[in-house]
């Protein structure tokens, strides 16, 4: 682990520790900075909260929010829920995935997208849904996935 | 001569370009000189619409929907400021059909206001609950919610009375008041919309909740999946502290009520109010063993109030207006109104406020107008992932809990998604177990290792292997899940699953009586 992100992660850690409930804003407080909960912080987090490492690490994997891995430079989520469903999400997602090349929790060779499953943005009315970087995405056909990727892929 | 043009800031809104249209339309009124002014309100509910464009009249709010960045200049062209005839009008937004017959009673001010200012808020009736509610003494205002008959609108339906009062009644050092915001059902949105759209709404409700019961500390568990909502309810709750709605004196009471805003992290199950619980106490989001019930030994063991979104938006109308006023609306057992979302494959999607009763048939047709791609709707799914699939011949079968629970189905947190005639049913209903599968915490063996196995059965099901074994099988381990669940997800998740098979059983392989189709 970098230095740098060390001393990240302290600050987010010392920022709240004293929390009622402390371990889901932390793990937060780490990911919103780093894009990731670095299996190295786990033993701080564990230490800070007094807690043991396997409690920290069963929090991690329990909640399909936080990655343990870099992502890549953007995140697209692609809703496989009902709604989306029935307005041809799951046929959206195949296209994407044969485009990209990746499965499922997959990132482009180039480091540009990480493809995530994401089940309701809710966004139902203007199905199907997607979320780029937080940002909400609507009514989403090809030609508005390929304006998503290409931009993804230009900008650094 | 000053203008004011409306363009939501919803993030359905935004999904769908509102934001470039607010600055195109800001660029276009100074190239041409004009003094406009841009507010961001919420959506109307009318999501087809969107983005859609507002602009203040003498004659009333008059829209423009939906309008692409390229459509603006023509508006300017037509005259749009003064509600120029377009092809993208829509006349006076108020008197649209699809709002004039709606009863909105939590969505009054949605849409209409600027979700972010107190002001707007107070002078469209908010805030008006709350100071009736600190006139009250805690069993008046407990009586009040009892008296009007509100259930729980996440989708358990429990009365909200009942569980203020042990609230209440339970003597501790601390009490606590959390709203469920991990609005995860597909199909859903009503709680999104209310807290990006009308967030001191929310904060009235459960600051009632906190004055009624003697809890001082809320807090508010949002979806991680909701990045926009949490954003406006922090704006919200900093603005409620500086003009003194929150704080250690709740509107200049002496009475204390603290309001702090929680982030899920992407786990269905922590809709369940005990997941929840464990989940804000920073741990897995496993569900708890019920009794004791939260209303005594909730967060951190204390007694708590833990409400919907829906359910505490519900609040400052009962207490402005009175219980009779809510009770009136609605039939049965299931008072008051319901914020129905129409959703999927629907011409006219968006948010109908109903009072119970409003059946499938009115909301389809005479709200949705159908289904978005002109085929024939085939089947919708009420109340989320774990409700079940409603064929054609139950669409007027009013929606209330008690009459969808005599046909084996739930209202829930008044989701409805629409599907048409190319649906394949039996995909459905491996998409249910999966998503059980998927999100189950793994607490109990039914809803664990019964969700995957389901998933096995109905593949074999759908690959002919043996099929009327199997269905047999799977009707079996629904049973299992239905009665061994620990919650509602195990518990739930055989209604999508064995709806789809008795209704349409041809999409299995089955004969119409259900059973195995010789090969």
């Amino acid at each position: 682990m970098h230095s740098d992100q060390a001393q990240r992660i302290e600050q987010s850690i010392e920022r709240c520790r004293d929390l009622p409930g402390a371990l889901l804003p932390m793990l937060h407080a780490i990911q919103d900075d780093l894009g990731f909960v670095p299996e190295a912080a786990v033993p701080s987090i564990a230490k800070a909260l007094n807690l043991s490492r396997a409690e920290v690490h069963g929090v991690i994997t329990f909640y399909h929010h936080f990655r343990s891995h870099a992502p890549g430079r953007h995140v697209i989520q692609v809703c496989r829920a009902e709604a989306c469903q029935s307005m041809g999400a799951e046929s959206l997602l195949a296209r994407l995935r044969d485009r990209l090349g990746i499965d499922l929790h997959g990132t482009t060779t180039d480091g540009a997208i990480t493809l995530e499953p994401v089940y309701c943005l809710g966004n139902c009315a203007c199905a199907p849904a997607v979320m780029v970087d937080g940002e909400l995405r609507g009514r989403v056909t090809d030609d508005v996935m390929n304006e998503i990727i290409e931009s993804s892929r230009g900008a650094r | 001569m000053s203008f004011r043009v409306f363009v939501p800031s919803d993030s359905a809104a935004l999904s769908v370009g509102a934001g470039a249209v607010a600055s195109v339309i800001a660029d276009e009124a100074a190239r041409r000189g004009l003094d406009v002014t841009i507010v961001r309100n919420g959506a109307r509910g009318m999501m087809w619409l969107e983005p859609l464009v507002e602009v203040e009249t003498p004659a009333g709010r008059v829209g423009y929907g939906p309008v692409r960045a390229a459509d603006v200049a023509s508006l300017f062209d037509a005259g749009f400021l003064t509600g120029g005839k377009h092809a993208l009008s829509i006349g006076v937004v108020s008197e649209h059909p699809y709002l004039a017959k709606q009863e909105r009673l939590c969505f009054a001010r949605v849409g209409v206001t600027d979700p972010l200012s107190w002001d707007d808020y107070c002078a469209h009736g908010g805030s008006r609950g709350l100071q009736a509610a600190l006139a009250m003494s805690g069993a008046d205002g407990v009586a009040a919610v009892t008296e009007s008959g509100l259930r729980g609108r996440g989708g358990a339906a429990f009365p909200t009375g009942i569980k203020w009062k042990t609230v209440l009644d339970t003597a501790a050092d601390q009490k606590y008041v959390v709203c469920n915001a991990d609005e995860g059902d597909s199909g859903t949105f009503s709680d999104r919309m209310t807290m990006e759209d009308d967030p001191f709404l929310l904060i009235e409700g459960m600051t009632i909740a906190g004055v009624v019961t003697g809890a001082t500390q809320g807090y508010i568990y949002v979806r991680s999946e909701y990045p926009h909502a949490e954003r406006a309810l922090l704006a919200a709750i900093a603005t409620a502290y500086e003009r003194g709605v929150l704080g250690e004196s709740v509107l200049g009471s002496g009475k204390r009520f603290d309001l702090e805003v929680r982030r899920g992290a992407g786990a269905y199950i922590c809709g369940e109010e005990t997941s929840l619980l464990e989940s804000l106490e920073g741990k897995r989001g496993t569900v708890r063993f019920k009794p004791p019930v939260p209303a005594i030994s909730g967060l951190f063991g204390k007694p708590t109030v833990i409400n919907n979104v829906i359910t505490f938006a519900s609040i400052p109308v009962i207490f402005d207006k009175g219980a009779a006023f809510y009770r009136d609306f609605g039939r049965g057992r299931s008072r008051g109104t319901l914020p129905i979302q129409l959703t999927g494959n629907i011409r006219r999607g968006g948010l109908v406020e109903k009072a119970f009763g409003v059946t499938l048939n009115e909301l389809l047709h005479d709200f949705g107008g159908g289904s978005a791609s002109g085929r024939p709707i085939r089947t919708v799914q009420v109340g989320g992932p774990l409700g079940a699939y409603i064929p054609e011949s139950q669409f007027d079968v009013p929606l209330d809990y008690e009459a969808y629970a005599s046909i084996g189905a739930m209202v829930g947190h008044g989701g409805i998604v629409v599907f048409d005639d190319t649906v394949d049913m039996a995909k459905m209903a491996r998409y249910a177990m999966e998503f059980c599968a998927i999100e189950s915490c793994g607490k109990c063996t039914p809803c664990r290792i019964g969700s995957t196995r389901g998933v096995e059965t109905i593949d074999r099901i759908i690959e002919g292997r043996d099929r009327g074994a199997q269905v047999v099988i799977l009707e079996d381990l629904c049973n299992t899940m239905l009665a061994g669940s620990l919650c509602a997800l195990g518990g739930m998740t055989p209604f999508p699953v064995l709806s789809a098979l008795k209704h349409f059983p041809q999409d299995f392989g089955l004969g119409p009586d259900g059973l195995a189709v010789a090969a």
